[in-house]
């Protein structure tokens, strides 16, 4: 009999336990060779069973020794309930089964890191807001397959009327120099998830998709980038159009966009400054040398090493100096042909963040990302996944009311962005996020759970910091990348947004509006009277 | 739901024309009062085309208040008319104690158009602030040439209180736009009701704007003659102002302005680069929704457009002499029944009708 030593770890401290049927075992070994975090071992146990191998009961009791798949006892190969043993054995003879006594947190002495989105504060105000205002009777709801829809946001600095270099010739109005760059895009934008945090293969699955609805759909869905460059070949391409480039604090990629400028064929559809993300905000962006492949060293153009974005764009002190030095410059580098937008993570400074954007005398901020709590990260601490950030919802709300205080709505488009689709249904999330002031949203976490990513918000997986993705999706291991099938992926994609559009026809069509009602709050009632009070909506029961 | 109308003749008309353009159209409104703009008058105010006219019904005490408060700015009052009206049982009607129309010669140092405009507007938003914090009574317009009337009531009613049917030579305009409903969808108030007034524009809109807390929100920053927004028509009259008055810009844009054309027409057109502009920076001032909306301009001209998907009526025609707007042909019928109604006009969601002053019909697609 051995003696309990308390301090080891045994299974049932882990987060997740393997449920496994011995009599059902064919030890195929598949769900050993599928598990990416080592969680379970083949190991040969001692049995004793009883049979009889005879016409006759001969009963024979024996010692054997039978090969079996064990969980393996160990924080750092502990199960994360990915499925993937589940997903691959032909007989159910093993699956992942949440732990609820885990003592995991307590088991760790160092700072959890990982990836996903929070697993607190995951709590839905757009769950509790309805499109109430119908169109019956005098204002009739439009049909949402008869008419016409012009689903479209601007992606730049819009002027005020009276700024407009305008001027009548001939009972004509003509322009008497270029307005800022203005895209019309789709309201939803892919959002930024970098090669690197991706495997280059779930980028180019993304991209695909974009790429598709674009041509063949006719939906301007724009992508960007992330912050770790774009392969060359596509800097160079017509394709470049479709891309949003990201600049972050750690530059990573712009050694080659940079050098590629004098290639490029079109101009990208933005440039996106990213000075924070919702899911980790106040901390820079994360790649861990695991994910550092040859591929990614080349595109980025850095050694294989851990690579931290610092959490500041060194040498920003203001959110005037942001203006003048990376707008300024950013946009010169594209001869402001190009629109600059600005990423930062929803905050309760963000208002006067945004007020300093609009107040700016050089108009040249083409857009206003804001990005919540719910969003999805690569890597952070568990502790800034969890504990910092600040919800999206009334902070656009926020963010667009004060805008319209002082008559500049419109002006810097409002992106919204951080949890959108955490349900599964983004429509809905969109449309009532452009209700209440954003001109679109943007996701990044549901693209690549179309692709297959089975992380969620209650500890499952979320291991896209490790390298070890079991979807091939968040690494750079070849052999796991090749789980990954890009077209089918990309199909998804292309699918989910195809739905996306038509749901938001079907949204507008009962409030009778054939634009996208940015600001509409009046469409919008809450079942709840704390949020309708924040937002300013209407309260019912 | 309304019904818009509006009457311009050659040779000034009396008020019940405009009111026998409407009546056949009861059934689709409800009949809930009667509001007319009149424009380029005769009768008593003949003489004083130039002076500003001061339209308002109030109570005693308003009418002191608003005396004192012009006096105290150096108005100088020219002439009056108070309709004597006839009081007899039965009419429903919500009358006030006091209906004023009076003319008024500007101050001294008001000499040139834009200082007169801004005073006119000016002084009517202060007796509309004074009125309405005393609760009073009511302002509809001052500006030169130009009456209002609006009360609650049956509209045929109303008209037999004021005299209308009377058709004396004491009111009469080559101008009327005209409905017969204390329009709003939720409380009556005077001040709901179309046709609306701003230096010089007046406006009705048979429809449901259904960005109107988007327009609403956009234009209370816009200019101070902005506000009230009873009425989500109002927004219609405060973009025609703006994009007439204050932009300066011609008047077909208008209609680019309140129903932009979708991005993928905008692509194909010459004037790309100033159509996608204006829908970019006046995206707020888009309407949605059933319109039509019938305005009439400084110089005296109307025009008439509906929304972007035409889901509200209207036509238009005339003679020689006169020409109407309406929601339904058959208030025009009454009115004008000789004309050659196969030239009357229904305009398409993309169309713009103009009447110029000589009654020449203007139309083109935005």
């Amino acid at each position: 009999m051995e003696a309990v030593k308390v301090q080891d770890i045994a299974v049932n401290d882990l987060p997740w336990k393997i449920e496994y049927n011995a009599e059902r075992c064919t030890m195929c070994g598949s769900c050993v060779a599928s598990c990416t975090f080592r969680a379970i071992k083949v190991e040969v146990q001692r049995k004793s069973v009883t049979l009889s191998e005879a016409n006759q009961p001969v009963p024979v009791h024996r010692q054997l020794a039978v090969p079996v798949i064990k969980q393996v006892a160990d924080v750092n190969c502990a199960c994360r309930g990915c499925g993937m043993c589940e997903k691959v054995c032909p007989n159910n003879a093993i699956r992942a089964v949440r732990n609820v006594d885990n003592r995991r947190n307590l088991l760790f002495n160092r700072p959890i890191k990982r990836g996903g989105r929070t697993n607190l504060n995951a709590q839905r105000t757009l769950d509790k807001i309805i499109v109430g205002r119908i169109s019956q009777m005098t204002d009739p709801s439009l049909d949402s397959i008869r008419h016409t829809f012009d689903i479209r946001s601007p992606l730049g600095r819009v002027l005020s009327p009276k700024e407009l270099p305008v001027q009548t010739d001939g009972g004509k109005l003509v322009m008497t120099k270029k307005n800022p760059p203005v895209r019309w895009i789709y309201p939803l934008i892919f959002s930024d998830m970098s090669i690197g945090a991706l495997s280059t293969r779930a980028w180019e699955a993304v991209a695909m998709a974009a790429a598709y609805l674009n041509e063949r759909c006719n939906l301007p869905v724009r992508m960007s980038s992330g912050e770790g460059g774009m392969p060359v070949k596509l800097l160079e391409s017509e394709y470049l159009k479709y891309f949003i480039i990201q600049i972050a604090s750690g530059h990573f990629g712009w050694n080659r966009i940079i050098k590629a400028m004098p290639r490029m064929k079109v101009d990208p559809a933005g440039v996106l400054i990213k000075i924070g993300q919702g899911a980790k905000p106040g901390d820079g962006g994360l790649l861990q040398a695991e994910k550092v492949a040859p591929h990614v060293q080349a595109i980025r153009g850095v050694p294989k090493a851990t690579l931290s974005s610092p959490p500041n764009h060194q040498g920003l002190y203001s959110i005037e100096e942001s203006v003048q030095k990376m707008h300024l410059s950013l946009n010169a580098a594209f001869g402001f042909r190009v629109p600059v937008a600005i990423k930062c993570a929803a905050s309760s400074t963000s208002v006067s963040v945004y007020n300093n954007l609009l107040r700016d005398p050089y108009k040249i901020c083409g857009g206003f990302f804001i990005d919540g709590i719910q969003g999805g990260t690569g890597a952070a601490n568990e502790i800034s996944l969890d504990h910092t950030g600040h919800p999206v919802v009334s902070k656009i709300r926020d963010c667009y009311n004060a805008a319209v205080e002082q008559g500049s709505q419109g002006q810097i488009p409002l992106y919204g962005g951080g949890g959108i689709g955490l349900t599964g249904n983004a429509a809905a999330d969109a449309f009532k996020m452009i209700c209440l002031g954003a001109n679109g949203v943007f996701c990044g976490k549901i693209l690549i759970q179309l692709l297959g990513c089975v992380g969620n918000e209650n500890g499952r997986c979320n291991a896209c910091n490790t390298g070890k993705c079991p979807t091939g999706i968040c690494t750079q291991n070849p052999r796991l990348v090749k789980r990954l099938d890009v077209d089918r992926g990309a199909q998804r994609i292309v699918d989910y947004v195809l739905a996306f559009d038509l749901e938001l026809r079907k949204l507008m069509a009962p409030i009778g509006n054939s634009s996208l009602p940015v600001g509409r709050s009046d469409a919008l009632v809450s079942t709840d009277k704390a949020i309708a009070d924040k937002l300013g909506i209407q309260y019912v029961c | 739901m309304c019904r818009i109308g509006a009457v311009k003749s050659k040779k000034p008309v009396y008020p019940s024309t405009a009111l026998r353009l409407m009546l056949p159209q009861q059934e689709g409104h409800d009949n809930s009062g009667f509001a007319m703009v009149m424009q380029d008058l005769s009768g008593v105010f003949a003489l004083y085309k130039d002076k500003p006219l001061l339209s308002m019904a109030c109570t005693k005490q308003g009418a002191r208040l608003v005396e004192d408060y012009m006096s105290a700015k150096n108005f100088v009052k020219m002439a009056e008319w108070l309709p004597v009206p006839n009081k007899q049982k039965g009419l429903d009607i919500q009358t006030m104690p006091y209906y004023i129309f009076r003319n008024y010669d500007y101050p001294e140092h008001y000499d040139d158009a834009e200082s007169r405009e801004a005073l006119l507007l000016d002084t009517r938003l202060a007796l509309r602030k004074i009125l309405t914090e005393s609760n009073q009574g009511y302002v509809y317009s001052f500006w030169p040439d130009v009456l209002t009337l609006k009360e609650i009531g049956d509209p045929r009613d109303i008209a037999t209180y004021f005299r209308l049917w009377d058709d004396n030579e004491t009111l009469l305009a080559k101008n009327i736009i005209v409905q017969c409903r204390q329009n709003t969808n939720y409380k009556i108030v005077r001040y709901a009701a179309h046709p609306f007034f701003l230096q010089g524009y007046t406006l009705c809109a048979n429809g449901e704007n259904t960005f109107y807390t988007k327009n609403k929100e956009f234009q209370k920053n816009l200019h101070r003659g902005y506000i009230g927004f009873e009425s989500d028509s109002q927004n219609f009259l405060y973009t025609l102002h703006y994009v007439l008055h204050e932009l300066k810009w011609p008047l077909a844009y208008y209609k680019h302005v309140i129903t932009p054309l979708p991005f993928a027409e905008i692509a194909e057109r010459p004037d790309k680069e100033i159509l996608l502009s204006i829908r970019q920076s006046l995206a707020h001032l888009e309407i949605n929704g059933p319109n039509t909306i019938i305005a009439g301009l400084p110089d005296g001209r109307m025009m008439t457009c509906c929304d972007s998907k035409k889901l509200r009526p209207v036509v238009v025609g005339g003679d020689d002499t006169t020409v109407a707007i309406s929601s339904e042909v058959c208030g025009i019928n009454e009115i004008l029944p000789d004309r050659n109604s196969e030239r009357d006009i229904y305009p398409d969601e993309r169309e713009v009708v103009v009447i110029g002053n000589d009654l020449e019909v203007t139309r083109w697609k935005q």
